[in-house]
């Protein structure tokens, strides 16, 4: 019993940076491929420099999130990166729900 | 596995640490599967030139159709085949196929679906070869596989891709010598060695293994990242508006009912060819054929350019008159064009075709050799390297079947190219269905020999089925290799070439595999020594 507790106390952080990896990043991505819709250019176009930078920002991610020194610095460092995103998103978000 | 081994909590690990763990983790868990994708990839730089020797009795290409000619002969004989079809397209041939390569919805509404065929340029028809898929299987089989649904094997590729990425990014952490690493080779040193192939493969290809997973995120970006176009593109107009700058596919406008012949094709795509050049027409659609609405676009082919981006001219179906005129696109929209022709590499010649085939061709062998390492690294370090606990037993049986079993498969399913029956019922089914029988007959085989015994099997049983490919192609076809080779059919005598080509490289790895003996290592690396003293059983899988 106590080993399994050692085992599941060990394998949490792990498990919380696969899940910020995985789910984390590809929300932060998601973002990222919103948020230039706040640019000045047309819409196409914003939406695929959206697209194709989504890719890019999701490798990052991923890679910081296992690069940081502990889970909870890698979900923290996802949520400070996502605010500026989600800044310029969060207008476009309300904007489509109320048209 | 016992992650809490790779990645400490604790101790914190430096980040050439966490990265190595990062590499090792990610690249095993889809190993397999990108393998498959590599090497399946790889041979599609080829798709159009297997497709070719798949259908042997189509006449070798002596010099390229007249594209305006071939254009109005299929479109006629869509005419009267698919009659109530909304929208049809055409891929004109180039230099490298002999058909034109035709799809259309069978009828408008709820019913129609898409149907496709391949056409013969002179005369129109359907041509009358082989029922075969062709290199398009392989092609297919690169970005969404087989029996999976098609939606959610592209996903399952963009998966793949993205762990690909991630582990190209870690893996370049964690080597701090890059360049030294490139220039070192260490022979017959066990784990040293795959460690040397592997960083050599890796880097010396670095930049194309880069690009190309990057790219082949983006062919497919707006099924993994529908977001944006979720939330800004709403109206037909904008959906059009995205759709011009991503391909010169026409979906059908409302017809009118009233019916109109189609004007024609011939002169339309002359226009083309007075602006793009006589060869280079890549695609015709044309939508509400016999409709007063119709339109037609006829798009640029690559030829002179790197880039996927639609040119294309619209015409008016009925009169034939020029609408619009597109010829470039967004910049963003150029971004992905350029990088979507950078992953398919259509534009290529031959010699850009065959570095495109090599360098793919090392990074296959970059998964692969990976795949084993991880085998080697964990084996040597257990107290008895003979009998190896469960998850390495597993991970060893799936690299034999994904590796080796891979080129058998392959192999057999041009085989079964040949030796299935023309006449067989549902012939290309059956044509992949020995594909996957094979593969799976090779997986049991791993699964019940020794791994080294299954290993060195494999490799010989793909190396005679190479070996032995333009035996057969000369016994079956009319087309054997001193034949091709004096009437410089180099479709064939390509095919047949490249096959013992690769027949060698199996026999040398077999023959390599079969004389390696395991060492006792004299000098294991004091840390890993330790770690396996301490902690000597279930370990890490």
């Amino acid at each position: 019993m106590n080993r399994l507790m050692h085992r599941v106390r060990h394998a949490a952080p792990v498990a919380s940076r696969i899940a910020a990896a995985l789910f984390g990043g590809y929300g932060l991505a998601a973002l990222g491929s919103i948020a230039p819709l706040a640019l000045p250019v047309s819409k196409p176009q914003a939406v695929l420099a959206g697209m194709l930078a989504s890719f890019v920002i999701y490798a990052g991610a991923v890679i910081w999130v296992f690069a940081a020194s502990s889970a909870r610095r890698a979900w923290a460092g996802l949520l400070v990166a996502a605010v500026p995103l989600l800044l310029a998103a969060l207008p476009i978000w309300l904007q489509a729900g109320i048209s | 596995m016992k992650p809490g081994n790779s990645i400490r909590r604790d101790a914190t690990p430096g980040l050439r640490q966490s990265m190595s763990s990062l590499h090792t983790w990610v690249a095993l868990l889809l190993g397999w599967v990108l393998y498959a994708m590599f090497l399946t990839g790889t041979v599609s730089y080829f798709r159009e030139e297997i497709s070719q020797w798949m259908r042997p009795e189509l006449a070798p290409q002596v010099h390229a159709p007249d594209l305006a000619l071939a254009a109005q002969r299929v479109a006629d004989e869509l005419k009267t085949m698919v009659p109530d079809s909304p929208q049809w397209s055409l891929m004109l041939p180039d230099a490298r196929s002999n058909s034109v390569y035709a799809f259309w919805r069978t009828k408008r509404g709820p019913g129609g679906r898409f149907e496709d065929g391949r056409f013969d340029p002179a005369t129109g028809k359907a041509i009358d070869a082989r029922d075969t898929l062709g290199g398009d299987f392989f092609y297919r089989f690169h970005f969404q596989f087989y029996y999976l649904p098609i939606v959610w094997g592209r996903l399952l590729a963009g998966l793949a891709a993205m762990f690909m990425l991630v582990a190209i990014i870690s893996g370049i952490i964690t080597h701090k010598k890059i360049f030294i690493d490139f220039f070192t080779f260490r022979w017959g040193k066990g784990q040293r060695s795959w460690l040397d192939a592997h960083n050599a493969l890796s880097v010396f290809g670095l930049p194309f293994h880069l690009m190309i997973t990057y790219t082949g995120l983006v062919t497919l970006m707006a099924l993994y990242m529908p977001w944006g176009q979720q939330l800004a593109i709403h109206t037909p107009t904008e959906r059009q508006q995205l759709r011009a700058e991503l391909s010169a596919f026409l979906q059908p406008d409302k017809a009118t009912g009233q019916a109109h012949a189609l004007a024609s094709i011939e002169d339309m795509v002359r226009q083309a060819q007075a602006r793009w050049g006589s060869g280079n027409i890549a695609t015709v659609t044309v939508t509400n054929p016999n409709d007063a609405a119709s339109r037609v676009s006829i798009s640029r082919g690559e030829e002179g350019r790197v880039s996927m981006s639609p040119q294309y001219l619209l015409f008016e179906g009925s009169s034939g008159k020029l609408l619009e005129t597109h010829d470039h696109v967004g910049p963003a929209a150029e971004t992905r064009g350029v990088l979507y022709a950078l992953h398919l590499g259509r534009f290529s010649d031959t010699a850009t075709r065959w570095l495109y085939f090599l360098v793919s061709l090392a990074g296959t062998a970059m998964v692969g050799t990976g795949l084993v390492l991880w085998t080697v690294k964990r084996r040597q370090k257990l107290p008895d390297p003979d009998r190896p606990y469960f998850g390495l037993r597993l991970v060893e049986k799936l690299n034999i079947a994904s590796i080796a079993g891979l080129s058998i498969a392959m192999a057999a399913f041009l085989w079964g190219n040949r030796l299935l029956p023309v006449g067989l019922p549902d012939r290309a089914s059956s044509e992949i269905q020995v594909f996957f029988v094979v593969w799976a007959t090779a997986l049991v085989h791993a699964m019940l020999r020794p791994s080294k015994a299954a290993w060195v099997e494999q490799l010989w049983t793909a190396t005679a089925l190479l070996a032995l490919l333009p035996v057969l192609n000369a016994l079956t076809t009319s087309r054997p290799l001193w034949h091709s080779l004096a009437n410089g059919d180099w479709v064939f005598a390509g095919m047949d070439l490249t096959c013992w080509a690769l027949a060698a490289l199996h026999a040398v790895l077999a023959v390599r595999t079969a004389r390696h003996t395991r060492r006792v290592r004299p000098a294991v690396a004091k840390s890993e020594s330790r770690r396996a003293a301490a902690d000597p059983a279930p370990g890490e899988a």
